[in-house]
């Protein structure tokens, strides 16, 4: 990356720990709801399954209490063996369909809430993809890459879930304790109310529970990530580590990372488990208040034994919903945080897009100015990083910006396809504004060759296409022929099927430009930017590139960014650039006779060692 | 929907020019055998010996999960007895419900103390295991041979350390609990049968139709879950493309194209999701069916038993509870086969690390390179290569004396790097030595070699941290003043100020926020501080702009000023400035002198010289890329 980007900032730890603690956000909420209801047929199947199964649910325990009724009468000698035995068969064909069809209701419920939340993080999905490949270049410069692929993996996740686990359950609970409350208390008061005695506690501990996980487990996280980095650098950096034979101090910096993690993995556990053997107990509790009570009212015959087996029966069906009171609550705190987050990330406003009545570019002359252009990013205190800078380049000829680092020339680079928009001034095709005319069209039509681009791990003929997919296989082998890489490929086991970027095989530096260089060659760009782009290339295949392009391009303009003089003298203009500015502009003969900085520079590249001095005068 | 959806997208790839011939996204990911068998018992011999130093802890939590499991069948047996005392025709047993009552109490305490306890000591223990099995490979990797790191991803060994290690946790608290599973199993059944054999039986029967079901459903739903898994993790790999990659794809205007293509991969993630669901939730009406099944079982037969007196009406409820715990252990037990598979599949992947052989080590009565060093280095008759057949030194001897500077000059593949990575030690010599202050690196410690040896790398490489801790690194008695005056020395302190915190200014990612000279200007102040004797700059000055090279030049002095330096360099400016030059073709010396002698020699070195490039970088790249087929480093 070039020192004139700006520096990134990520999303700060401890302000999304808060987040989630105070797991404010309604209207999130609310948009994650609607975002539901889009798929109207699933939402009312799997609310409507959940209704039914939770009354087929509450009345398990009033067949098991009948029956064991049944079987009881027969002894009391009321009705005949036969009767009893028929009434028995028929309780337990009723338990059984009943049993099933809660079963497959569940299941229904179930598979409807998943749909629905897998439905929801696909529009997300292409959503957030849609707007990540939109954003602007400034907005990239600001958010850590790893920050938004979290984004689409957890956050998404996290308003994944929010149907299933936050709102169906929700439901699910308020139904199966409020009519469960109802039919219990109904029946019998005393014990209905010790049946539901552990209610409240469990509900209350659970949700306590969960929600000082949720907020140990963002710090975890957090620690467990500096454990990886610290591992991390320490593998991709071990030829740093090994040249100061510091792996002693490299173990203790894992060891600190590592004992900080375990802290509080270990705290967890202190959390969680004194919890949830809290409400077990207070569940066995309210089993033995309900069975005291309940034997002493079987002895003084005021209920029956059945009334005391739905009792219970309803207690063991009611234990484990409650218990999911806290994962509840947890899934509507981080269905809170991480949508708010994504909708963050959603409401983006995209900065560079097409005005309205944008037209398509139609290159007729093909000539590139700029005019007292003036650029400044955002949010780096406004210092400007160019000034005034103004400069024409016509069809076929080639420009030249040379300069220390940090003097603005990639910036330069940037402005042309619009990856910024100047601050001041204006950049021209042909004389129209390049803001009026269609992105799309300005792309195509302007291909900045980057000094580290990206590689799509993909084939080799894949990424020389990138561009333009669908070009033919002579062409990509030209593009490759011109970028002096085609031999190269020929010479590789798997030839243009040889798959390269980040997990495939590994080219050097310079192979990597020139198939960049190809890359771009394919787009028969009007303008094309090399932003220090051969750097890595050996001086003498560069030459033979230049002179294959320059043979190709005579109806287009180049711009050459180098440090190397060698890349760029034979330009038909040459700009120096220190500090934003244009300090001295002309071809390399009377840049030379000016002897100023450039030839300075010149001094120092080509005869090294003798005269540094004056090259010093204008270093940073 | 989604059907509807699916087939409109098939229809579209077919005729529709939008899906061009030449576009992926995303197309590739780490893949890696997810199951091994499910049982391998080297491999738990080599878990057991991490689990070992914790076997109190393993024998407290199985002896405390057992009381926890004890009392769970205790408590329906509580209920029957209450309930049967309570219904005696005889009149109330007031005492027995007391009874009843007390032991109702107790089962309950017990049950609360023994799930604390073995919660707790699970927990704690499997975690602990996970951090030292982890610390064991980190350890390990800090000593395996340089050509082992080398030719291993990164990425490879991060999913050791986190994944792998990660499924050996899992596997371990599941382990405990299948224990427990298995106890509660044949609890279940002795006591049914214990209360009534017959009735015990019949309810059993249902048992096996689950187990059955269980197996046959297992290995297709698992197939849907791994599918399931794979989508999700081609589509997350789809989107990390997009974000890194994202400058290329504006500007290459590959948008539309791109999101299509995503599309489809959503697409396909979205359906292997649902037929996933649809495959876990199938079990759903199975297991309840099944659960209905038994009670109406319980209650016909165990009714009419009750009816004819054969048994109380206590345990007919006592059986209706225990049916509702019935099926938890076969579920469980039925996923601890995969969590089993998984984690033997780890283990192997664990166990590969931990089995690289340690190439280089210290001699057991190994000696201390004293600081007092004289700091000289000799090659004698030196022979080496990273594939013994295939050296690429051969029979090198030179000799650099105590502060001098020698340059090591040579196209690519001609064995600068790899001399420069034999006087640090990180590979041994095939034949011949290395001495380093008149003793045989083979007989020091490699710590107090290192101490002596700094080496300045062409890829500067910097930690997450502050400028500070970076300069310092693991001198971390080097006090501020010594940090600030080493970076003054090699002419960083200025850019350094000008940053928003100073020597406390946070860098990125390996330095990202940096351009690549204040980076390698910083690992010249880290090597200054390091304060070695020895000093060895292996292409520190390569992809450096001349601006920075400037700089660089000066640094370099203050760095090689009262120390021995051996330089690989590119620039003619920085071999110039050597006290002498060897230059290197094909593993051999073959020219040694300054540089007015190499060039009145008229030898390679003053034929590269004459080429009149600024650098060695600029001779054509045939000639390298042609080395660089034939396999060799240098």
């Amino acid at each position: 990356m070039s020192s004139d980007a700006v520096g990134t900032t990520s999303l700060n730890s401890s302000a999304r720990v808060e987040a989630a603690r105070l797991g404010r956000g309604l209207s999130t909420l609310l948009r994650i709801t609607r975002m539901n209801l889009r798929h109207p047929w699933q939402v009312a199947f799997a609310i409507g399954s959940t209704l039914i199964a939770v009354i087929l649910q509450l009345l398990i325990p009033q067949l098991l209490g009948r029956a064991v009724d049944q079987s009881q009468t027969a002894i009391g000698g009321s009705v005949t063996g036969a009767a009893a035995e028929r009434a028995l068969w028929i309780s337990a064909l009723m338990l059984l369909a009943v049993s099933a069809l809660r079963g497959l209701f569940t299941m229904a419920q179930n598979y409807f809430a998943e749909a629905v939340g897998h439905q929801v993080a696909y529009d997300l999905r292409l959503a957030c993809y849609d707007k990540i490949q939109r954003l602007s270049f400034s907005f990239h410069d600001r958010v850590h890459s790893g920050d938004l692929i979290t984004l689409g993996m957890l956050d998404l996740d996290g308003v994944r879930m929010y149907f299933s686990t936050a709102l169906v359950r929700a439901l699910l609970l308020t139904m199966l304790i409020g009519i469960g409350a109802y039919t219990m208390i109904s029946t019998d008061p005393v014990l209905g109310v010790a049946a539901l005695s552990f209610v409240p506690f469990v509900a209350w501990r659970s949700s306590v529970t969960q929600l000082r996980l949720r907020a140990t487990w963002l710090d975890l996280q957090e620690r467990l990530s500096v454990l990886s980095r610290v591992m991390e650098e320490n593998l991709a950096g071990i030829r740093v580590v090994r040249a100061f034979s510091a792996q002693a101090y490299e173990m203790l910096k894992f060891d600190r990372a590592s004992k900080n993690a375990l802290d509080l993995a270990h705290d967890q556990v202190d959390v969680y488990v004194p919890n949830t053997s809290a409400m077990t107990l207070s569940f066995f509790f309210a089993l033995g208040l309900v069975l005291w009570i309940g034997c002493n009212k079987l002895i003084a015959g005021e209920i029956r034994v059945g009334t005391l087996t739905t009792f219970l029966a309803f207690m063991t069906i009611l234990q484990m919903p409650v218990r999911q009171v806290g994962l509840m609550v947890n899934a509507f705190a981080r269905a809170s945080t991480c949508g708010s987050r994504l909708f963050g990330l959603l409401d983006q406003d995209i900065t560079i897009r097409d005005a309205p009545g944008a037209r398509p570019l139609e290159i007729s002359g093909g000539t590139l100015r700029f005019d007292n252009v003036s650029f400044a990013y955002s949010g780096t205190g406004n210092s400007a990083v160019l000034k005034n800078i103004t400069f024409e380049a016509r069809r076929g000829e080639t420009i030249a910006i040379v300069g220390p680092p940090g003097s603005g020339k990639s910036t330069m680079a940037h402005l042309i396809p619009r990856f910024y928009d100047v601050t001041g001034g204006t950049i021209t095709l042909d004389g129209k504004d390049i803001r009026g005319v269609t992105l799309a069209t300005l792309r195509k039509a302007i291909a900045v060759v980057q000094q580290d681009a990206f590689l799509f791990t993909t084939t080799i003929e894949n990424n020389i296409a990138y561009g333009d997919p669908w070009a033919k296989e002579q062409r990509i082998e030209r593009a490759s022929e011109s970028a002096q890489l085609h031999n190269y490929i020929l010479g590789l086991p798997a030839g243009y099927e040889t798959v390269v970027g980040e997990r495939g095989a590994s080219l050097s530096g310079g192979q990597r430009q020139r198939l960049t260089i190809a890359r771009t060659m394919m787009l028969r760009p009007s303008v094309v930017v090399f932003d220090d782009s051969t750097a890595a290339i050996d001086a003498a295949t560069e030459q033979r590139i230049r002179a294959t392009i320059r043979r190709l391009a005579k109806d287009r303009v180049t711009i050459i960014i180098a440090h190397r003089l060698s890349s760029l003298m034979h330009a038909d203009q040459i700009l120096f650039v220190d500090n934003g500015e244009i300090v001295e502009r002309g071809t390399h003969q009377e840049l030379l006779a000016k002897r100023g900085r450039y030839k300075a520079l010149y001094d120092l590249q080509l005869r090294p060692g003798d005269d540094i001095a004056i090259a010093y005068r204008g270093a940073p | 929907m989604a059907k509807e959806h699916a087939s409109e997208l098939e229809t579209e790839s077919n005729d529709d020019g939008r899906r061009p011939p030449r576009a992926v996204v995303g197309s590739h990911r780490i893949e890696e055998e997810m199951f091994g068998r499910a049982f391998d018992k080297n491999i738990i011999l080599r878990i057991w010996a991490f689990v070992r130093p914790y076997r109190a802890m393993v024998v407290i939590s199985v002896a405390a999960l057992l009381i926890f499991i004890g009392t769970q069948l205790l408590i329906p047996l509580i209920i029957r007895y209450a309930i049967d005392h309570a219904m005696t025709p005889a009149g109330v047993d007031r005492s027995a419900l007391l009874t009843a009552a007390g032991a109702f109490a107790l089962a309950i305490l017990g049950n609360f103390g023994a799930s604390y306890t073995q919660q707790t000591v699970v927990a704690k223990m499997a975690v602990n295991v996970l951090f030292d099995i982890r610390r064991a490979m980190f350890g390990h990797l800090q000593k395996v041979s340089l050509s082992f790191m080398d030719k291993t991803e990164v990425g490879r060994l991060m999913s050791r350390l986190q994944g792998d290690v990660n499924s050996i946790h899992e596997f371990l608290e599941t382990s405990v609990y299948s224990v427990g599973d298995i106890a509660l199993l044949f609890g279940i059944v002795f006591v049914m049968l214990c209360l009534d054999f017959r009735l015990g039986l019949l309810t059993l029967s249902v048992l096996p139709a689950l187990l059955i079901i269980r197996i046959v459903w297992l290995p297709r739903a698992r197939e849907a879950f791994m599918a399931a898994r794979e989508t999700n993790s081609v589509v997350n790999g789809a989107l990390a493309e997009a974000i890194q990659g994202v400058r290329t794809v504006q500007s290459m205007d590959r948008q539309q194209v791109n999101f299509i293509l995503y599309d489809d991969k959503a697409h396909a993630d979205l359906r292997a999701h649902l037929i996933a669901a649809r495959y876990a939730q199938v079990m759903v009406p199975i297991v309840d069916g099944l659960t209905g099944l038994a009670m109406a079982v319980v209650i016909v037969a165990g009714g009419s038993m009750v009816m004819n007196d054969r048994i109380d009406v206590g345990v007919l409820v006592a059986y209706l509870f225990y049916i509702q715990r019935f099926f938890d252990p076969i579920r469980s037990l039925t996923l601890q086969y995969s969590v089993m598979q998984r984690a033997m599949a780890s283990g192997r992947r664990l166990t590969d690390v931990l089995d690289v052989k340690i190439e280089v080590q210290d001699k057991p009565d190994a000696r201390v390179l004293s600081p007092e060093t004289d700091g000289s280095v000799e090659f004698r008759d030196v022979t080496f290569g990273y594939n013994p057949n295939h050296p690429v030194l051969r029979n090198i001897s030179f000799r650099v004396n105590p502060g001098e500077t020698v340059a090591l000059v040579g196209p690519t593949g001609s064995g600068k790097s790899s001399a420069m990575a034999l006087v640090h030690r990180f590979y041994d010599v095939q034949r011949g030595q290395v001495l380093i202050g008149g003793h045989d690196v083979r007989d020091l410690t490699q710590e107090s070699l290192g101490r002596q040896v700094a080496m300045v790398l062409q890829e500067p490489f910097l930690f997450t941290g502050t400028v500070f801790e970076n300069i310092r690194y693991y001198k971390t008695e080097a006090t501020r003043d010594k940090v600030i005056e080493a970076a003054k020395a090699v002419g960083a302190h200025d850019f350094i100020m000008s940053l928003a915190n100073g020597y406390e200014a946070q860098l990125g990612e390996r330095g990202g926020n940096l351009s690549l000279g204040q980076r390698q200007l910083i690992s010249f102040a880290r090597a200054l501080v390091a304060d070695a004797k020895i000093l060895v700059l292996d292409e520190a000055t390569a992809n450096i702009d001349s601006y920075t090279e400037m700089l660089i030049q000066n640094a370099l002095r203050k760095l090689l000023e009262g120390r021995t330096g051996l330089v690989i360099a590119h620039r003619l400016a920085t071999i110039r400035g050597a006290d002498r030059i060897i230059v290197l073709q094909n593993g051999q010396v073959i020219e040694t002198g300054n540089h007015d002698k190499l060039m009145a020699m008229g030898g390679l070195y003053s034929k590269l010289y004459n080429l009149n490039y600024a650098s060695f970088d600029d001779l054509p790249e045939e000639k390298l890329d042609t080395t660089a087929l034939a396999g060799s480093r240098t």
